[in-house]
């Protein structure tokens, strides 16, 4: 019981993007820190990160949203995205959002000090050298996401998994730091600079030869799985999530599973 | 004073509010100006001098510099003679009217035509001293001077740098520091002594300006070329 | 009256630009020789992110004391013969220049490569009153032919192909001839770079002799001396300021350094970061005119310092951008410059340097795309030599003008409605329940949608990923955990 006892109770955040488009992943992030010997929780009231409300511009809303997320987030040991961009806005943005509430400050630093994206919470905190999970026969390439990479140094965390689960070749593009183009409600905005964007990185995709790209954060990949099936092109795509947790039986991004089923 | 001036310098101050009375502010800034302890120079500077000489070959030449080393003084004009004749130079030469250059046996070469002054739109070559070489960067340093006109530096096709191995140094901060110790004087600071223009030259004049394509000799000189006279360390 | 503003269009721009083939050519070299070659030589100096910290403790200091080193600059530029004129805005700067070229009857004027002189659209108000200025910059050389404004901060012709250079001289240089071959006219050109270079350095070669002024821009000025830095490759703002009788710099207020010692700093991380060179060709300290007993120089040495609104960025979110040394590094980086090109921004300052500049030169109504066609990837903040913050100044920018309503009112009713769904949780799961339903009837069969109302912006170049399934994550996690129990 004690064993138990100390287990660290981690709650998931969600995000909203795994909650809509592919809950997979969530299930995928649970089974990954169960493993890894957490206790992991799910609240129930949690929403969005507030991001779009912050990079439109709309400062008093996203405070306001921010404060609902530090309050459900309050009682856990650690808070862990599977996104590097939600996770770096509740642990690099949401201080700076308070100058003017010392309190809500506080508040916001200390659940930036327990906030982690996923394969940096693995490795980082609980020290996780490997993932046991079933060998996959499969070449893949890694896109680093912006915010994961740039707010929060994830780099070498996810490629340290991805190295432990046999069979895995990872054949790495030429520019994996390079914005896919994605950028929030920048895809719809500009979506004809989004595209011109994202047509170069699926170049650089194809161009390694890999049968399966994966990447930590759900928006670059909803973007670059709908520009390489608009190409054409056989490259499936994965959150890393879900290749680390085995759960890859689902279809992959933009696919279906009643052309391959039938 | 202008109002203008006037106007810049209110909207300056007023965007210090909270410190623009600061007693100690103008006594900060001039410590700060009259600062010589470098920032930060790279190890790479931080070696013995024969060390740097070595780099600072090195670092020409990686930048297409020819560089030929003699013995002394006296073997420059035949190194120059040698140089014109591997460019089918025409062997007429715009010289600085340096002390260095001009106590040179020219006379060893009869076929030169040496003439002294700055430099002009119909000269081809020119030879000039330099204040120090960087080793850091393959940088010289040249100065302007009655003995050494800045368009001697730019004008002519070909640049001919006369120098000596102890005028090398590692870093821009050392080199800095022999120039103001070069222009103080008794009653003038090296700032109040400050020459119209120093130069810093890293290799031939270069452009990439058409399809990011680097071509050799935009405007300065198209080659240039260095006589390093072997005198040791300083 | 200064260089014409596009911004307004941005989009029109960047339509325009997605099509235009020779630009796509220039943003492959800016994307990729331009910006390895700095990852390149900074990986040669183990010291390269360190000296990034010490400029940026260097420029801090001087924001901090800015009117003084100002003080200390004009006093000690004086004392070596030098004139200090301070201009407010770009009319004055105008006006300034004017007048002292007028001072010298001066026809011809060469010119430097200078952002400052573009900012005040000098070329065009000197051409209105009688005096022809020739960029000698090859680049600016260029799209002065072209009369175009630059693309690139330091690679101002990038969008030129060769041909279009060659097809440019022919046009430009009827009387040319052929090196060492007088009273043979060339006729039509080779579109090698470096048979046009040659072509380009004689032409401009008489120029730099028959000017009466000399023009160049300054990166830095130092209160220890009183001396302007200029930075080149080509070696002609040497030419332009050495053979004139009169050399006027043309900078502005943000561009004060203490000491020599700051120069050797900050230098060190300039070249590197512009065009992946240790360091530039020629970089040229100037101070006063020339000495009484000096063989060549200027007789007449001015300062034009620009204010044009830097003066009021002091203080505010927009000061870290005063710590710009104009390297470029941030548009040769930026995946959206690589898509647009600078034209795009329709303003002189291009890419992510210019979307969080511009608004507060031109107007943030006029400017109002530029801070928010950025994906906020964050890699100009990676490579700014002075770590300037330029993701956090556009998002400043972005509030600003959803606080004054500049943002459309279709994209602020969406955000403000979506907000006010993220702050209920009910309503939110409620509205998220219904969407997904509908995506995943419509997107099941291919796993993806190739057209969706109101998201043409991404269904036009890109498909639509289906959700994986008609039901949330919440709603799966919780009947799982129902089961469970």
């Amino acid at each position: 019981m004690s064993q138990i006892d100390s287990k660290p109770r981690v709650a998931l955040f969600v995000t909203c993007l795994v909650d809509l488009f592919r809950p997979s992943v969530g299930f995928a992030a649970i089974k990954l820190m169960e493993d890894a010997g957490c206790v992991v929780e799910v609240p129930e009231a949690q929403v969005c990160c507030g991001q779009p409300a912050y990079n439109s511009g709309d400062r008093n809303d996203t405070a306001a949203i921010a404060k609902q997320v530090i309050e459900v987030f309050e009682d856990y040991d650690y808070v862990v995205a599977p996104s590097g961009s939600c996770g770096g806005m509740i642990k690099d943005h949401y201080p700076a959002l308070f100058a003017a509430e010392p309190d809500w400050q506080r508040r916001a630093e200390d659940l930036s000090g327990r906030m982690h994206e996923l394969t940096s919470f693995l490795v980082d905190v609980l020290k996780i050298q490997s993932v046991q999970t079933a060998p996959q026969d499969v070449k893949i390439t890694y896109h680093d996401s912006c915010s994961g990479l740039r707010e929060l140094g994830v780099k070498a965390q996810p490629r340290a998994l991805l190295e432990s689960v046999q069979g895995l070749e990872l054949v790495e593009m030429q520019t994996p730091e390079t914005c896919c183009g994605f950028g929030g409600t920048f895809c719809v905005k500009y979506g004809e600079i989004s595209t011109d964007i994202v047509s170069r990185k699926t170049a650089d995709i194809n161009a390694t030869g890999a049968d399966l790209l994966l990447a930590g954060d759900m928006g670059c990949l909803l973007n670059m799985a709908g520009k390489l099936k608009r190409e054409g092109s056989p490259v499936q795509v994965r959150h890393v999530a879900e290749v680390l947790a085995g759960m890859t039986d689902l279809p992959a991004i933009g696919e279906s599973s009643l052309g391959e089923s039938k | 004073m202008s109002s203008s001036r006037d106007r810049i310098f209110a909207t300056l101050r007023s965007g210090l509010k909270h410190t623009v009375n600061d007693p100690a502010r103008p006594e900060a800034v001039a410590e700060r100006i009259a600062r010589r302890t470098p920032n930060l120079v790279p190890q790479r500077a931080q070696i013995p001098h024969a060390e740097q000489v070595a780099l600072f070959t090195a670092k020409v030449e990686a930048l297409t510099v020819t560089v030929d080393s003699v013995p002394a003084e006296q073997d420059v004009p035949g190194k120059v003679a040698e140089y014109l004749a591997q460019h089918n130079l025409p062997s007429q030469l715009r010289v600085a009217p340096d002390p260095l250059l001009e106590n040179l046996p020219w006379g060893d070469r009869p076929m030169l035509q040496v003439d002294y002054g700055h430099g002009r739109s119909q000269d081809l070559v020119s030879v000039t001293p330099a204040f120090a070489g960087i080793a850091e960067t393959g940088t010289l340093m040249l100065h302007s001077s009655t003995t050494t006109p800045t368009t001697l530096h730019f004008v002519p096709d070909h640049h001919i740098v006369v120098m000596k191995e102890s005028q090398i140094t590692g870093s821009l901060e050392d080199a800095f520091a022999r120039l103001r110790d070069k222009l103080g004087t008794a009653d003038k600071t090296a700032a109040e002594n400050w020459p119209r223009t120093v130069n810093f030259v890293t290799g031939p004049s270069r452009t990439a300006d058409i399809e990011g394509v680097p071509v050799l000799g935009a405007h300065g000189p198209r080659r240039l070329h260095i006589v390093l006279i072997a005198d040791g360390t300083p | 009256m200064s260089m014409q503003i596009t911004a307004q269009n941005f989009e029109a721009n960047a339509a325009k630009a997605l099509k235009d083939p020779n630009l796509r050519k220039a943003m492959q070299i800016i994307g990729g020789p331009m910006a390895s070659r700095r990852v390149e030589t900074a990986r040669e100096l183990p010291e390269f992110e360190a000296l990034r910290d010490e400029g940026v403790k260097i420029k801090n200091h001087v924001l901090k004391h800015i009117d003084l080193y100002l003080e200390k600059f004009e006093q000690q530029l004086t004392a070596r013969g030098g004139k200090l004129h301070w201009c407010r805005t770009p009319r004055e700067a105008r006006e300034t220049i004017l007048a002292l070229c007028r001072s010298r009857n001066a026809k011809l004027v060469t010119k430097g490569k200078s952002m400052v002189t573009e900012e005040i659209g000098l070329n065009a108000f000197l051409e209105e009153h009688g005096i022809t200025p020739v960029e000698t910059d090859l680049g600016e050389y260029i799209i002065q032919l072209a009369h175009e404004p630059p693309s690139h901060i330091i690679g101002p012709a990038l969008h030129k192909t060769r041909e279009q250079v060659a097809e440019l001289f022919e046009d430009h240089h009827p009387d040319y001839e052929l090196p060492n071959m007088p009273g043979v006219k060339a006729g039509p050109r080779s579109t090698e770079p470096q048979v046009l270079v040659t072509e380009a350095r004689q032409v401009l070669r008489d120029r730099y002799f028959q000017a009466d002024v000399g023009i160049t821009g300054a990166n830095f000025l130092i209160a220890e001396t009183g001396a302007t830095v200029i930075v080149t490759n080509e070696g002609n703002g040497d030419l332009t300021q050495s053979l004139p009788k009169m050399h006027i710099a043309v900078s502005s207020i943000e561009k004060v350094i203490p000491n020599l010692e700051d120069l050797s700093t900050i230098l060190r991380i300039l070249a590197r970061s512009a065009t992946g060179q240790e360091m530039s060709c020629y970089t040229t300290l100037s101070c006063g005119p020339k000495r009484p007993e000096d063989k060549d120089g200027p007789e007449e040495f001015h300062v034009v310092l620009l204010d044009n609104g830097r003066s009021e960025m002091l203080g505010t979110a927009l000061e870290p951008l005063l710590r710009c040394i104009r390297c470029g590094a941030c548009m040769n980086n930026c995946p959206v410059y690589h898509s647009v090109g600078g034209h795009a921004y329709g303003w002189v300052y291009p890419g992510p340097i210019g979307a969080a500049l511009d608004p507060h030169m031109i107007g943030l109504e006029t400017a109002r795309h530029l801070p928010n066609a950025s994906t906020f990837c964050g890699k100009c903040e990676e490579v700014c030599p002075m770590r300037i913050p330029l993701p956090d100044v556009m998002r400043w920018w972005r509030e600003q003008a959803h606080e004054k309503q500049i943002t459309p009112p279709l994209q602020r009713w969406g955000i403000e409605a979506w907000a006010f769904a993220a702050k209920h949780p009910w309503l939110y799961r409620l509205g998220a329940g219904i969407a997904i339903g509908l995506l995943n009837m419509l997107g099941k069969d291919k796993g993806r949608l190739a057209s969706l109302p109101l998201a043409g912006g991404w269904t036009d170049g890109r498909d639509f990923p289906a959700p994986q399934s008609a039901s949330t994550f919440m709603s799966q996690y919780k009947s799982k955990q129902g089961a469970a129990r």
